[in-house]
């Protein structure tokens, strides 16, 4: 018991304010690639994460990846969808223009989908970041 | 429209899009976003190239 701490030294960690930019900027994040960042006066940061991850996302896209939709099979197909959806906009628009539905028929084909994954997973690093800059945490 | 990337050049434009997302989100001075996002670039084509001449090596 010698080692144990004082429960009187310990303290609270402060609760983070939350703000109507700390909803919007995630949310809007999402949306659009980088525009989380953007509407928060972070210009650069957001212009090279809309092209970045934008470029991966439709560079997915042309070499005829494959896009997953909602689904309840088998496991690779779910985490495949989800990384997926973390695209936003893009992703919405891309299954509303009914693209990326084509066979995988050569093996960069299957690149481009491992593309259009990361570039939603990559997003979602984005949207916690711009929240992060939201509350302060990051500047 | 559809584009036939090499596996190189797939893996190289994967690698610069990834650092450049992974150095501004993972550092907070540019500074530091600017040596990350090398350092993560550096580190992805070197393992892509260590990858490939191991894949060689393992076929012989």
């Amino acid at each position: 018991m010698a080692h144990s701490t004082p429960a009187k030294t310990r303290t609270a960690e402060p609760a983070q304010p939350t703000s109507m930019m700390s909803v919007i900027a995630p949310a809007v994040g999402w949306l659009i690639p980088g525009a989380g960042h953007i509407i928060q006066k972070r210009w650069i940061r957001g212009l090279l994460l809309l092209a970045s991850i934008g470029s991966l996302f439709v560079l997915g896209l042309l070499m005829q990846g494959h896009i997953y939709k909602a689904n309840g099979g088998d496991i690779l197909d779910i985490l495949g969808f989800i990384g997926d959806l973390g695209a936003g906009g893009l992703y919405i628009t891309t299954l509303t223009m009914n693209w990326g539905q084509g066979a995988i028929a050569f093996a960069v084909a299957d690149y481009g989908t491992k593309f259009m994954i990361v570039a939603g997973l990559l997003n979602f690093i984005a949207v916690a970041d711009a929240y992060h800059i939201a509350i302060g945490k990051k500047p | 429209m559809t584009i036939q990337l090499t596996h190189f050049s797939a893996a190289f434009v994967f690698a610069l899009f990834t650092s450049i997302v992974f150095g501004i989100t993972h550092r907070e001075t540019t500074r530091d976003m600017l040596r990350y996002g090398l350092y993560c670039f550096a580190m992805f084509l070197g393992g892509i190239l260590v990858a490939g001449w191991a894949m060689w090596l393992v076929r012989r």
